[in-house]
């Protein structure tokens, strides 16, 4: 039961990792209809802007965050205006590898920027265990279980009440009608990169306070796709409970299953859902031929 | 297709030929005197470079023909080259099997593997299809590394080295001839294809499918013949690369590889061979170029030196967007443009 606890909270909290990264993958796929490969660029790229700004500058850690988030929105401004902006309307490959090719070089530059190697990090979540019964938790994990769910909540309060997150579902309902009441569209894909790419932030210093700040955070990058896929790609709240059921998952066949079949397992939840249910739990239902 | 002043075709044969035009067998004739020349003059490592140039030929030409021509995104390329290496090396350590019917076995094998992952195609487009593909990718990197009692898990495989009427095989000068007709006669078997009625079904699937299915192309069995053709070569591609180096290690068919093979065909430009080609030179060498750059700083900026494997990367993405950007159609396209330019030089008038 212990354990039963432990790998649960273990579970929950990597899921909402990847839950902020889908999120911004979700805000971005429905605005633009583009296949974001670089979230987990973009997690990285968190990680390393709060090492860059609490261990190497040494701002406090509220100021920190804020640096963070806003460097990464920059950064996403950036490149949503100067590579995506020229692609609108090319075909979905192009699409695919341009972000592919984006991810190559956000991740050359953080490599080049800061080395290779797995970097110190003092983690400013609190970070001793709470014993519940038999089983100890770590309270860094269980507090970014909270904090995921609050941003992941703004974010829908965002698409519910703002003028920007209605003129956002507004494109993805129909792009022409949007255009002719006035919406800008390029001004919303701005805005989505920039959502998706704070969102990411925000997970990207959550891995860098509970697992630490290297390299292999970009490899999270690609269970995103097992996430939105089950949760329905055009779907915020699908991104939170996919990515809770894929965190929750991998840490089961890893704790109890083993032979390492926890890192194959998301993906063949989703080849299964491909097959049965191709909108996933959450997705709008469109019917096309093919 | 486009016709030329003053050439007059007054037979079928050479009204229908793949080379229509003497400037065309100019430069064919032109390009395969390089060809044999280059590797008497060349040190072997050019000559390696060239055999991966090769290999990556093969592979790119059968990618080209599922992403380029049939439009079917696929992430897999990894894994289908996987599948061929593995079974052309496991077939000939287990079965002893000659390697040549290795790897003719293992192109099969490939075939057949392609299709089974094309079968979601029938039911996914675009976008699922390509996360459908990345799943099989990462399942089959699983199977190779966890699967140790076939793959050998993250263990290498070793190879008896190929050998043909006693001269071995995996030299980089024999293979060089081995990779060239390879390179060649995949070219001349997708150049064909694509004149033939199923070739043309191919490219109808891709531009509007549900108008191919109305003027009677069948989508089930034509992507599915995509998927098997394509993976062929891939496969082939694979085995290549298994009796070269005769050593077989899961690196080498990471989802990375996929993305190579991805980058090659968009900069040499979505369903065109000779642009399959082109990319699979310009990707191969780039990373050579880059190093080799690093090596002349080495001395004077040991600074920038060290940053080059980053460089490396990075560069390998700017070239990816940039022609996404600029050249959509990619290097096929410059090249067209270029011999455009030439046409009637030095004349003004243009064909275009």
């Amino acid at each position: 039961m212990d354990v039963f606890l432990q790998l649960t909270v273990s579970g929950l909290s990597t899921g909402m990792v990847y839950a902020l990264a889908a999120a911004g993958f979700v805000v971005i796929y429905k605005a633009s209809d583009v296949i974001n490969f670089t979230q987990g660029d973009l997690l990285l790229l968190g990680t390393y802007l709060i090492f860059f700004a609490v261990s190497q500058t040494g701002l406090p850690w509220s100021l920190g965050v804020l640096v963070t988030v806003l460097l990464a929105v920059a950064v996403a401004l950036a490149i949503e205006r100067l590579v995506l902006r020229p692609l609108i309307g090319e075909p979905i490959i192009s699409m695919i590898m341009v972000t592919i090719g984006l991810s190559s070089v956000l991740r050359g530059l953080v490599n080049a920027i800061w080395g290779p190697a797995p970097r110190a990090f003092e983690s400013f979540l609190p970070s001793g265990d709470i014993v519940i019964g038999p089983a100890v938790l770590s309270t860094g994990r269980l507090l970014s279980i909270p904090i995921a769910l609050a941003v992941l909540a703004a974010l829908a309060l965002f698409f519910r009440h703002t003028r920007d997150g209605i003129a956002m579902r507004a494109i993805a309902d129909d792009q022409q009608a949007a255009l002719s009441m006035g919406i800008s569209i390029s001004r919303v894909f701005g805005v989505a990169w920039a959502l998706a790419a704070a969102s990411a932030a925000i997970g990207g210093i959550m891995l860098g306070n509970i697992v630490g700040v290297s390299p292999n955070v970009a490899s999270i990058g690609l269970r995103v796709f097992p996430v939105v896929i089950l949760g329905g790609l055009d779907s915020i709240r699908g991104a939170v409970i996919g990515g809770a059921i894929i965190g929750l998952l991998e840490v089961y066949t890893g704790g109890y299953v083993g032979h390492g079949l926890s890192l194959v397992v998301p993906y063949v939840v989703l080849i299964l859902v491909l097959m049965v249910r191709p909108y996933g739990l959450f997705g709008k239902e469109i019917i096309e031929r093919v | 297709m486009s016709l030329e002043c003053g050439v007059f075709h007054t037979r079928y044969e050479s009204d229908m030929g793949l080379r229509r035009w003497p400037a065309e067998r100019i430069r064919l004739a032109v390009f395969a005197v390089f060809v044999l020349v280059f590797p008497f003059v060349a040190g072997p490592y050019w000559l390696d470079l060239a055999n991966q140039v090769a290999i990556a030929t093969v592979g790119a030409i059968g990618l080209n023909i599922l992403v380029g021509y049939t439009g079917q995104i696929s992430l897999g390329q990894g894994a289908f080259m996987a599948i061929g290496a593995y079974s052309a090396g496991l077939l000939t350590l287990n079965l002893g099997l000659p390697w040549g019917v290795s790897i003719a076995l293992a192109c099969v094998f490939t075939s057949v593997a392609g299709t089974f992952f094309g079968l979601p195609s029938l039911r996914l487009k675009g976008l699922y299809l390509a996360i459908a593909t990345l799943a099989a990718q990462e399942i089959v990197e699983w199977a190779m590394t966890h699967w140790t009692a076939v793959t050998g898990g993250t263990e290498a495989i070793v190879l008896p080295a190929p050998s043909l009427f006693g001269v071995r095989l995996n030299t980089t000068f024999n293979f060089y001839w081995f990779g060239v007709a390879m390179a060649a006669g995949t070219a001349l078997f997708a150049a064909n294809l694509f004149r033939t009625r199923m070739g043309r079904a191919f490219v109808a699937v891709r531009d509007q499918d549900i108008a191919a299915s109305v003027i009677g192309v069948n989508l089930f069995r034509t992507k599915l013949l995509a998927f098997a053709t394509s993976s062929f070569f891939v496969g082939l591609a694979g085995a290549m690369i298994a009796y070269y180096r005769t050593i077989i290690t899961w690196e080498r068919f990471t989802l990375d590889t996929s993305i190579v093979y991805l980058a090659m065909i968009i900069v040499g430009g979505l369903g065109s061979i000779r642009g399959s080609f082109f990319g699979a030179a310009l990707i191969t060498l780039l990373p050579a170029l880059i190093t080799n750059a690093g090596r002349a700083l080495q001395e004077t900026a040991p600074m920038v030196a060290g940053l080059l494997p980053y460089a490396q990367q990075a560069v390998f993405g700017i070239v990816i967007i940039l022609f996404l950007i600029f050249e959509p159609k990619g290097l096929s396209k410059l090249w067209g443009n270029v011999k455009d330019y030439f046409h009637v030089w030095p004349f003004a008038y243009r064909r275009g």
